[in-house]
């Protein structure tokens, strides 16, 4: 197998299971919320493997009880991007640690068309590797569909 | 999403989702109960009614409304066992009532009590005043309500003085916009929170006259009255043994009278007054017996209020003059 056997995108945690039910994902917002991370919502429609900044929906969630209010971030993310890759970080900010803990994606296109790898010939013989997305020589926003 | 292009050895069909519980309570599984009492042998409602029949004192409309949610409960879980649909009730509540008439202490209660009764999922309480919802500029008050709601789900809001949100004198005021928000979450996450309301009851009247949309989502109109005599001494009794204090009978006897004369002066605060005489008895009781510092004190003399600690109170000398 050449490519990418779940034919969608993997990233994060549970990216290689069946998408997650709303009642999945609050159970594991309710475990993040049990070891004191905050939650945040980030989306993006370049899902480049190297692209590690997405853009944030909104500010990261401190101070939570319920997975309740998380949950409402992610649904009007969805609402507001529905054609983008949506993920759930969350970051655990215990002195030493001060990082992200647990990082998912919660909602996808309806088509990932996926990366291609890109091979260059260089300097005689060498060969230089690169990940290119299908959709990404569509301007942003129009990527995935309206 | 794409069909899985794999295909695992010994696995037939779709993969599915293992069951998970639904994270909402609305769906509690068949119990077998069939009577009140089984019902309440299998929940903490006769626990959580006791412990609000012994810890506050007075209060009877308040009392008999959380005795009405337990009700509903009760009996939503009877109906639910026999397969009939029940809906979960509006919870959000006003309480209005004068200064010091407990509505921030039982709105604390009120938090755990539903929790306990299982109408909210982690019975925290998160309170709030205007300050805490509205911002400062165009834009700000959006972020900030929705932030305080959803640190508040699960559990219980509590807006205190929420007619401050709403101030008719300036239509660019941003309390509007706040107060729509809340409506909306009020409306639509009913299962995730519960909002109460609280303020002096002549200012809430005009809040409500002015914002008939909050008026007919609260539910719960809830008025505390104001504490007899005899029920603002049981209060001091409750305050004091809670700090390991207590009153003499003769110093019963001039709290009683202090209490009389205290009810007839301006700013009255109810349980409030009650509990700042105590501490400046508390305050005299020590200069007393700091001024003999040769005698050896027992646990009496230190746990004991003379009639002399209260009745030095600056109301005792209006009375007479």
């Amino acid at each position: 197998m050449l490519t990418n056997p779940t034919g969608k995108l993997t990233q994060g945690q549970f990216s290689f299971l069946p998408d997650l039910t709303d009642a999945e994902i609050s159970l594991q917002i309710k475990y993040g919320l049990s070891k004191g991370y905050a939650w945040s919502v980030e989306y993006t429609d370049d899902a480049h493997p190297r692209n590690t900044y997405w853009d944030m929906y909104g500010m990261p969630m401190f101070d939570l009880n319920d997975p309740a209010g998380v949950l409402l971030e992610v649904n009007n993310c969805r609402k507001s991007f529905p054609n983008h890759y949506i993920r759930l970080m969350a970051f655990d900010s215990t002195r030493g640690i001060e990082s992200v803990a647990m990082s998912f994606i919660v909602h996808r296109p309806a088509n990932e068309p996926g990366y291609r790898l890109e091979r260059q010939e260089v300097h005689g013989r060498s060969m230089r590797y690169t990940t290119h997305g299908y959709a990404m020589d569509k301007p942003e926003n129009t990527r995935y569909g309206k | 999403m794409n069909a899985p292009a794999y295909h695992l050895p010994g696995i037939t069909g779709k993969a599915t989702a293992p069951e998970i519980t639904p994270v909402n309570n609305a769906a509690v599984a068949d119990t077998g109960a069939r009577t009140v009492a089984q019902v309440m042998a299998q929940t903490q409602v006769q626990q959580v009614m006791d412990a609000l029949d012994r810890d506050l004192v007075g209060l009877k409309p308040v009392k008999s409304r959380i005795r009405d949610i337990s009700a509903l409960l009760v009996i939503d879980r009877l109906r639910l066992n026999l397969g009939l649909a029940a809906q979960s009730p509006s919870l959000h509540m006003c309480f209005s009532g004068n200064p010091g008439t407990g509505k921030t202490t039982v709105a604390m209660r009120m938090a755990q009590i539903l929790h306990e009764l299982g109408y909210v999922r982690s019975g925290h309480l998160v309170a709030v005043t205007r300050d805490d919802l509205v911002g400062q500029y165009i834009g700000h008050t959006a972020p900030k309500t929705k932030e305080v709601l959803k640190k508040a789900m699960g559990g219980v809001l509590f807006i205190d003085e929420a007619y401050y949100l709403y101030r008719p004198e300036n239509e660019r005021d941003y309390g509007q916009e706040a107060i729509e928000i809340l409506l909306q979450v009020m409306e639509n996450q009913r299962d995730d929170l519960v909002v109460i309301l609280a303020g002096y009851k002549d200012r809430m009247d005009t809040f409500f006259m002015s914002n008939p949309g909050m008026n007919s989502r609260i539910a719960h109109h809830i008025d505390f009255p104001d504490y007899q005599e005899d029920e603002l001494a049981q209060i001091a009794q409750h305050m004091l043994s809670a700090q390991n204090y207590r009153l003499n009978e003769e110093a019963q006897h001039a709290f009683a009278k202090y209490l009389h004369l205290r009810k007839q002066q301006p700013h009255f605060a109810n349980a409030r007054s009650v509990r700042n005489a105590l501490e400046r008895a508390r305050l005299r009781q020590a200069s007393r017996l700091f001024a003999n510092p040769d005698k050896e004190l027992t646990a009496d003399d230190l746990s004991t209020l003379n009639a002399e600690d209260i009745l030095a109170s600056r109301v005792f000398q209006h009375a007479k003059g």
